[in-house]
């Protein structure tokens, strides 16, 4: 018997141990290495930083010894330079905007899909879905041309004497915030209308009996039993919005400024990859709180569904 | 329940309108993408000609079908390990490597594994330059996390009962997976793999950090084009994608509902037969 214990023992170890030391090393182990290269110089060299240990020669008698240099430079940078503070703390005013616009669309959609007919739920979720599917980038790209100037919008604000035709919102923070939450609403609907389906229509009918009103059961009753779901979808939105590229990239204008472009720049255009180490650091140091958060709602779900 | 009805209607529009619009602008006869200069299919011909275009998408397929296929494997382990171990050691950690990878942006993780690799080279030389190899392993990475959050709550929502039963009717763990777990899975497993494929053939910003010379993706090449403002030639690539996608969700649902309605009849039969 304990041959066979000892067989299920070492099986679980491989299926635990294979895909644990696969994220390691891909996840967990680059992060360090950022960690580390953000405390380095950058140099004209392949690759383009300092070492942090170094041996080098002593004083007469004393042989090698290890030297390590902490460079703080890319850190007070951050500071010193208006443009990160800015890039930052615009990144967070973009990422809140749209992760409330994402909760203002989303969840009237999740409540009344949550409260149709149990048998075409499953497929006006689907259509919620759907899009994900398609491609992200397709997707962003979409509404270039719907929001630049002589595009579809603008050409239909037009028609109805509402606007001129050279009208654009392309390029200006609007558009970011349209896009991301039209990228971003189906990680929203999705754990609303996952607490909102659960959710037991008798504890309405019991407020309205005890004289409550529709609205004061909803704001009573339904909002707070989906507080799971709505902190659950914002931070799905709110924490990949933070750091998010392709869309104030494309949408935005040149003064949109968020920290995942700048962390491009730093790289791809400047080269200087402590620097954006010590961007991408910082980044991590605000998104720490809501990811943890993420990961305690997440566990506590996984905690229920066992 | 009117104004709901509206509000999910809107939503609808919301999401499907930008989509309709690329379409219809893809059969367009102008170069000026939004203005309707007549019915043409020529921007499909170019597009056919467009050899870069076409290099890249190879390419991207390539390495989404085959990191989907190792996401699929490290992510079955891995949801089998949360939903079925209980608390095993470094279940904490574990948990937590799984979920980051969803929520982290794709900046760091692109940034992160670019230094990774370019440390390995130094340390061992291995890999050599970077590429197919590099996109494809950081693509496995972060999609083995959607897939093992699928097949965990597939799993989560089945009890182990039959997995027991063949347990005590002396089957070994390894048979026990491969006759009972994976069939009862397969439905998570195909769409961990669809949802591994698809996310792997839409990243741009991942990629962009892990390529090297030569191994221009898809969308990489469709980024660099519409930095630029709008194409016809990328309208006539967005309906194809979406077609595409469009009959692979309705193919997979299709065997997906009629496998379930086999399997609910077998059970009926078995359950009538005792």
């Amino acid at each position: 018997m304990s041959g066979v214990r000892r067989l299920v023992r070492s099986g679980r170890a491989l299926v635990t141990g294979v895909p644990y030391l696969w994220l390691m090393l891909f996840f967990l182990v680059p992060f360090l290495i950022v960690l580390r290269i953000s405390f380095s110089e950058a140099i004209m060299a392949q690759p383009p930083y300092t070492p942090l240990l170094d041996w080098v020669q002593g004083e007469e008698g004393e042989g090698l010894k290890l030297l390590l240099t902490l460079n703080l430079g890319s850190y007070l940078r951050l500071f010193q330079d208006d443009l990160y503070v800015v890039a930052y703390l615009s990144s967070l005013r973009v990422a809140a905007v749209s992760t409330l616009l994402c909760l203002a669309v989303g969840y009237p959609m999740a409540y009344a899909i949550a409260r149709a007919r149990p048998e075409r739920r499953g497929a006006l979720m689907m259509l919620v879905i759907l899009p994900f599917w398609t491609s992200f980038l397709i997707r962003v790209y979409a509404w270039i041309g719907i929001l630049k100037a002589n595009g579809t919008l603008a050409n239909l604000l037009a028609s109805i004497g509402l606007a001129d035709p050279s009208f654009e919102l392309l390029y200006s923070d609007v558009a970011v915030y349209i896009g991301i939450t039209y990228s971003y609403l189906p990680f929203m609907i999705l754990p609303l209308y996952a607490s909102l389906e659960k959710l037991d229509p008798t504890l309405l009918e019991a407020a309205a009996d005890l004289g409550a009103r529709p609205w004061e059961a909803f704001l009573r009753v339904t909002l707070p039993l989906s507080l799971p779901g709505i902190i659950a979808g914002s931070l799905l939105v709110f924490i990949p919005a933070v750091g998010e590229f392709v869309i104030p990239e494309l949408l935005g204008g040149p003064d949109t400024l968020m920290i995942g472009r700048v962390l491009w720049n730093e790289f791809f255009s400047n080269r200087d990859w402590p620097v954006a180490s010590a961007v991408a650091i910082a980044l991590l140091l605000f998104l720490v709180v809501p990811i943890m958060v993420f990961q305690v709602v997440q566990g506590r779900q996984q905690e229920a569904g066992r | 329940m009117r104004p709901l009805s509206l509000a999910l209607w809107f939503g609808y529009a919301f999401l499907y309108v930008p989509i309709a619009l690329l379409i219809l602008y893809s059969f367009n006869e102008s170069r000026l993408v939004t203005v309707w200069g007549g019915f043409s299919t020529r921007w499909y011909g170019e597009l056919l000609h467009n050899e870069q275009l076409l290099d890249s998408a190879w390419l991207s397929i390539q390495i989404a079908a085959l990191s989907a296929t190792l996401a699929v494997a490290l992510g079955t382990l891995a949801g089998l390990a949360l939903a079925r171990f209980g608390r095993f050691r470094g279940r904490t950690l574990f948990g937590g490597l799984i979920s980051a990878p969803l929520v982290m942006p794709e900046v760091i993780i692109g940034l992160s594994l670019l230094l990774l690799f370019v440390a390995m080279e130094q340390w061992i030389g291995w890999p050599d330059g970077r590429g197919m190899t590099t996109i494809t392993i950081a693509h496995t990475t972060f999609t083995t996390a959607y897939v093992a959050v699928i097949v965990q709550s597939r799993l989560a929502g089945m009890d182990g009962s039959l997995e027991e039963a063949a347990m005590d009717l002396g089957a070994r763990p390894a048979k026990v997976f491969f006759v009972i777990t994976l069939p009862l899975i397969a439905p998570a497993i195909v769409a961990g793999w669809l949802l591994a494929f698809t996310l792997s053939l839409d990243d741009v910003v991942v990629a962009s950090f892990v390529s090297g010379p030569g191994s221009t993706t898809l969308p990489m090449t469709i980024l660099s084009s519409v930095r630029f403002g709008v194409s016809p030639q990328i309208n006539a690539l967005a309906t194809i994608i979406v077609l595409v996608v469009a009959t692979g969700i309705f193919v997979a649902s299709l065997l997906l509902s009629r496998r379930e309605r086999q399997r609910r009849r077998d059970e009926q039969m078995a359950l009538q037969g005792g």
